[in-house]
């Protein structure tokens, strides 16, 4: 049976990763391919780097370190984060990862997820959506969650879909950072709305928020940041809860 | 020394890695000699079949490939340009498995993404592992279940996970992206 993904995402900045990290064995917590390492070997089903930075200046650090994570890591994993043209995704993908995340760049020219679908296939392209709920309706906010768009999430998401990305990546930005649990009415929403894979994001804080947004969705993968960095919820121990609560996981 | 098939299709670059970790010396090449002495040769591939099957049919590398002896890897796309022909641009195929290649019928999410267990495991390939172990699938086409299919996953229908032929092995799967059971199928081939 295919099985629900879980997966931890990295913030990059200047080629490291930020956010306090309590990994107390890590001899240098600050060392992405270390921390993605540890992810690994703890049963992360992917790993998601993004780059916060995302300046020209920073984008030879960021290839240099996909190689990095690429020849030491046995798992998918999609990098992004100031993605904008086709070459750039080009140079993200020939260091070696698996798959890019679009955001900002495809509000402004969806053609975007088309090129790079058709370069490198659908299964590379992640279209992430930051959408919050505003005047009774999830919209689409670009640039970092600064700037409000017209776009509806479910459309784009369908729209995106057609376009040729291969998983949406779907951010509540009610939700994230809240630790009150993933955004199930969107979540659901999405999910049933493009028949492609959805990967909720925004909001975990605590093993029954994950055996929530997967009971009563069909998202097909759970990604969060601090309760993975900061060790509240050990991957191990989440796919031993999940398991018990029947959902189908890697252990 | 392992020969990588260079052609116009992703992931060779993480087969190479892989292959580098379990410390067996490695090369991506397309030229037709280093092929042919290749001790293991192993076909990876993200892409598209019909364009696939072009490029190998220009370079001459499709002759090539069905006339190797020594141990031969085909990985998803590179396992399905071994069957004999795929709806992918309605492609007829290098041949050696006696199979077709379809389409998904769309009643769940295609691409089928992410880690899938077996029914049925066998062969040298899988020797030490587990049906219940997973690996990890991204493919929206697949091969039918032959006499030389090897492993069975079950999405939306029953389909082959793993083909075996003389010496010739393929794997719908990325054992190259599939952690340490991944890792121990690749060692599994390259100890052969």
């Amino acid at each position: 049976m295919l099985k629900k993904r879980i997966i931890p995402c990295l913030d990059i900045k200047n080629g490291r990763t930020v956010k306090g990290i309590n990994f107390k064995e890590l001899a240098d917590a600050g060392d992405p391919v270390e921390l993605a390492k540890r992810y690994v070997d703890e049963g992360a089903d992917e790993l998601v780097f993004l780059d916060i930075t995302a300046t020209l200046e920073n984008r030879k650090t960021l290839t240099n370190l996909v190689t990095r994570i690429a020849s030491e890591i046995n798992i998918p994993f999609t990098v992004g984060g100031g993605i904008n043209t086709l070459e750039d995704a080009k140079m993200i993908i020939d260091s070696g990862a698996d798959k890019i995340s679009l955001n900002s760049a495809a509000i402004l020219r969806p053609e975007l997820i088309s090129e790079i679908a058709l370069t490198f296939g659908n299964q590379c392209v992640v279209l992430a959506i930051d959408t919050k709920f505003v005047n009774e309706e999830w919209l689409v906010f670009r640039s970092g969650g600064t700037i409000i768009t017209d776009f509806k999430a479910i459309d784009w998401a369908r729209k995106g879909a057609e376009l040729g990305a291969g998983e949406i990546l779907l951010t509540s930005m009610n939700n994230d950072g809240t630790k009150n649990g993933f955004a199930i009415e969107i979540c659901k929403a999405v999910s049933e709305a493009v028949s492609i894979p959805v990967i909720a994001s925004g909001g975990a804080g605590m093993m029954e928020h994950f055996a929530e947004v997967f009971s009563q969705t069909n998202v097909t993968a759970a990604l969060a940041a601090s309760v993975f960095h900061f060790g509240q919820i050990p991957i191990p121990e989440l796919k031993n809860y999940l398991k018990t609560k029947k959902i189908p996981v890697r252990i | 020394m392992i020969a990588i098939l260079k052609y116009n299709a992703g992931n060779a670059l993480s087969v190479e890695n892989a292959v580098l970790r379990l410390g067996f010396p490695t090369m991506i090449t397309d030229d037709i000699e280093v092929i042919k002495s290749a001790e293991k040769v192993i076909i990876p591939g993200v892409g598209e079949a019909g364009s696939a099957m072009n490029y190998l049919k220009e370079k001459g590398l499709d002759e090539v490939i069905k006339s190797l002896t020594q141990p031969v890897l085909g990985i998803c796309l590179g396992m399905q340009l071994l069957c004999e022909f795929s709806e992918e641009g309605a492609t007829e195929t290098l041949g050696i498995f006696k199979t077709n290649v379809l389409k998904f019928p769309p009643q769940e999410l295609v691409p089928h993404t992410g880690w899938n267990d077996f029914t049925i495991l066998k062969g040298k390939l899988f020797e030490g592992i587990n049906t219940e172990e997973n690996c990890y699938f991204v493919h929206s086409f697949y091969a039918e279940i032959c006499d030389e299919t090897v492993a069975i996953t079950d999405y939306i229908l029953p389909f082959s996970a793993a083909l075996q032929k003389d010496n010739f092995y393929a794997t719908q799967f990325h054992p190259e992206k599939s952690a340490e059971t991944g890792i121990r199928i690749l060692k599994n081939f390259l100890s052969l």
